[in-house]
C-alpha cells in the first residue's frame, strides 16, 4: 500500500505540473491538427480512389484494395507513428532531467519512494498524457463511421498498436532524460534513438542472412506493422513489453547509480 | 541513552577533494545539535549522506538505529530534509506541493488534510497556500521546505542552513519553531550563523575542512577559551602611557589598544582582574570611563580553532 501511494503521488504531481505548463497544449495541438490533417487527406483519397472503382466495377484487384482500413487506417498509422519520433521527446525530456538541473530531486530522492514507484509514476503520467492525445484522434473516426462503415475491431488493434508503440518510445525518451540535466540533451539522445532503432530495420537489404534478420527484429517499425493491418501477433506484443521493461529498467539502473557517482 | 544519528568513521572524496574526512559523532533522541563551519567545511555534504541522498566513501552513518545505505527507505521514512538552499517545483501551488510532499511520505490520506493544515500554521503559509511556488518569496519557499520536512512528524530532522535568506522578523519565527521540537525531534542543523546556533542548540559540533574540530556544548566552547577573563577599558589619557601601565599590572597577558581610547586586556591566568586595574588606573591618575568584562563568545571559538587548524 505504501508503494502505491508513492506511486499516484508522483503521477498526480507530474499530471499536474504537465497541465500547468504549454508543452501538454503545444504538442498535443499539433498532434491534433498533423493527425486531423492525415486523416482528412486520407479519406478524400479514398473516396476519390472509390469513385473510380465504381466507374470499372467488376475488377476484383482494385476492390480488394476497397476498404477504410487499408486506404484511410493504415498510411494514418505509419504517419503517427512518423509523428511520434518527433513528440515523443518532446514530452519525456524534462521527466528526470529537469528534478536534476533545478535540484527538485534533492527532496524526491530523500523520500521515502522506491525507485521503482518514481519510475512508474513518471512513465505512467506521461502515457496517460499520451493516451489522451491518442484518445482525441479517435473522434475522427467517430465522424467517418457516419460516412462509411468502419471495422471497431481492426481500429482497436490499430490503436492497441499505436499506444504500445508510444509506451515503448516514451520509455525510451524516460531512460535518455535520465543521462543528462540538460533537457535538450535528453530530448537529442531520445529522439536520435528513437529514429536509429527506426531504421534499423532497413538494413536487412544490405546484411547478410541472420545479422540482417535480427536488425530487422530490433526494429520498431517492422513490429508495429502488423497492429496497422489489424493483426494481433504475440512476437509483437512481447517485443513491446520487453521494450518497455527494458527502458524503464535502464532507468532504475541509471538512478541507483546516482548515488554512488555524485 | 538512545542515539538517533551514528555516525561512524564516515568520509566523501570527490574526485581528489576529501570533502569528508572520516568523522565519527553521535546525537542522543530528543537533542538540538549545531553543525558549524566555514564554507566548503563539508556539512552540506555530511548532512547530504544522512539524508542518504549521497553515498558515503567509506564508514557508516545510522538513523534511528537503519543503516543510510543499506536500509536508506527506512531511513527516509524517519527523517525531515530541508536542503540547503531548497528547490521546489515551481510550476505547483503551496498546497498542491504539500498534498504531494504528504503523500509521497506516507501519511494516511484520512490524516492528510490536518496533517498539511498543521505545519502550514506551523510555518506561517496560510496566505499563501493558493499561491505558485515560483511566484513565493525566498523566505516563503525556506518556509515551505521546512513545512514538508515536518509533514509525518518525523523522528529527526536534518535542517540545512534553515534561516538562511528570512529577513529578522521571520528568523526569530523559525528559531522558535526549532525550539519547540526540542525533546520530540532529534534535530541537527547547520549554518554558519553562531548566536543562532548557541542559541537554539545543545550541543555544537564544529568541523573544518571535512574534519571535527571541536563537539561540545556552547557554553563549554567558550569556556575553554577563555585562558582567563577579558577585560575592555575606556580610558582617558596618552595612548602609550595607559598602555604600559597596564601592562605593568601583575596578571595581565596582553593590551590591546583599539583607538580612541579604548582597550582590551586579556588576564594570563583565571584571577578577576577588574578591581586591580580600576585601582591601578585610578592611582595612576588617568580618567577611567568604562570598564566591563568581555566573554569568548562563540566566534572567537571557531575562528580559534579555524585558524588554528590553518596555521
Amino acid at each position: 500500500m505504501k508503494n502505491l501511494s508513492g506511486f499516484t503521488a508522483l503521477l498526480k504531481k507530474e499530471l499536474t505540473i504537465y497541465f500547468a505548463g504549454p508543452i501538454f497544449y503545444i504538442t498535443g495541438f499539433f498532434f491534433l491538427v498533423l493527425a486531423g490533417y492525415f486523416f482528412y487527406t486520407n479519406v478524400l483519397y479514398y473516396g476519390l480512389i472509390s469513385l473510380q472503382a465504381a466507374q470499372q466495377a467488376g475488377n476484383p484487384q482494385v476492390a480488394a484494395q476497397m476498404n477504410p482500413q487499408m486506404l484511410v487506417y493504415r498510411p494514418l498509422y505509419q504517419v503517427l507513428a512518423i509523428i511520434l519520433i518527433f513528440l515523443v521527446p518532446l514530452l519525456t525530456m524534462r521527466l528526470l532531467a529537469e528534478e536534476k538541473r533545478s535540484g527538485t530531486w534533492e527532496l524526491l530522492f530523500t523520500y521515502p519512494l522506491s525507485d521503482w514507484s518514481i519510475i512508474l509514476g513518471k512513465f505512467g503520467a506521461v502515457l496517460l498524457v499520451y493516451l489522451i492525445f491518442l484518445a482525441f484522434t479517435l473522434s475522427f473516426s467517430v465522424a467517418f463511421s457516419f460516412m462509411t462503415p468502419v471495422d471497431w475491431g481492426a481500429l482497436g488493434v490499430g490503436y492497441l498498436g499505436m499506444a504500445l508503440l508510444g509506451a515503448s518510445c516514451l520509455a525510451l525518451g524516460l531512460f535518455a532524460s535520465s543521462l543528462t540535466e540538460n533537457q535538450i540533451i535528453a530530448g537529442v539522445v531520445g529522439f536520435a534513438l528513437l529514429l536509429l532503432l527506426w531504421i534499423i530495420g532497413w538494413v536487412q537489404e544490405l546484411a547478410s542472412g541472420g545479422l540482417g534478420q535480427a536488425m530487422q527484429f530490433l526494429s520498431l517499425l517492422d513490429h508495429y506493422e502488423n497492429f496497422t493491418k489489424g493483426v494481433i501477433n504475440t512476437r509483437d506484443l512481447v517485443y513491446s513489453v520487453s521494450f518497455i521493461f527494458f527502458f524503464l529498467f535502464l532507468t532504475k539502473r541509471q538512478l541507483e547509480s546516482r548515488r554512488w557517482r555524485a | 541513552m538512545e542515539m538517533m544519528i551514528e555516525v561512524q568513521d564516515l568520509s566523501k572524496v570527490y574526485g581528489p577533494l576529501q570533502a569528508v574526512n572520516h568523522i565519527d559523532f553521535q546525537v542522543a533522541a530528543g537533542e538540538i545539535v549545531g553543525f558549524l563551519g566555514p564554507n566548503g567545511a563539508g556539512k552540506t555534504t555530511t548532512l547530504k549522506m544522512l539524508a542518504g541522498f549521497l553515498a558515503p566513501t567509506s564508514g557508516t552513518a545510522r538513523i534511528n538505529g537503519f543503516d543510510c545505505v543499506s536500509q536508506s527507505l527506512e531511513v527516509r521514512r524517519s527523517l525531515g530534509y530541508l536542503p540547503e538552499n531548497v528547490s521546489i517545483y515551481p510550476d505547483l501551488t503551496v498546497s498542491q506541493f504539500l498534498k504531494f510532499a504528504a503523500r509521497a511520505k506516507g501519511v494516511e490520506a484520512k490524516a492528510e488534510a490536518g496533517e498539511i493544515h498543521r505545519v502550514m500554521a506551523a510555518c506561517g503559509l496560510e496566505d499563501v497556500k493558493g499561491k505558485l511556488v515560483a511566484a513565493l518569496s525566498k523566505g516563503y519557499r525556506q518556509r515551505l521546505g521546512l513545512a514538508q520536512a515536518l509533514l509525518h512528524q518525523p523522528p529527526v530532522l536534518i535542517l540545512d542552513e534553515p534561516t538562511i535568506g528570512l529577513d529578522p522578523s521571520q528568523i526569530v519565527e523559525i528559531r522558535s519553531l526549532i525550539k519547540n521540537l526540542e525533546g520530540s525531534h532529534t534535530v541537527i542543523l547547520s549554518s554558519h550563523i553562531l548566536p543562532e546556533v548557541s542559541q537554539l542548540c545543545h550541543r555544537v559540533i564544529i568541523i573544518n575542512r571535512g574534519q571535527i574540530v571541536a563537539s561540545d556544548t556552547p557554553e563549554n566552547l567558550s569556556r575553554q577559551m577563555g585562558h582567563g577573563a577579558r577585560i575592555s577599558l575606556t580610558v582617558k589619557g596618552p595612548e602609550a602611557q595607559v598602555t604600559a601601565a597596564l601592562q605593568g599590572l601583575p596578571g595581565v597577558g596582553r593590551v590591546d589598544s583599539r583607538g580612541e581610547g579604548r582597550y582590551l586586556v586579556e588576564g594570563g591566568n583565571g584571577k578577576d582582574l577588574r578591581p586591580d586595574l580600576a585601582r591601578l588606573l585610578v592611582q595612576q591618575g588617568f580618567d577611567l570611563l568604562e570598564l566591563k568584562s568581555q566573554e569568548f563568545s562563540l566566534e572567537d571559538v571557531f575562528l580559534n580553532l579555524v585558524t588554528e587548524e590553518e596555521s
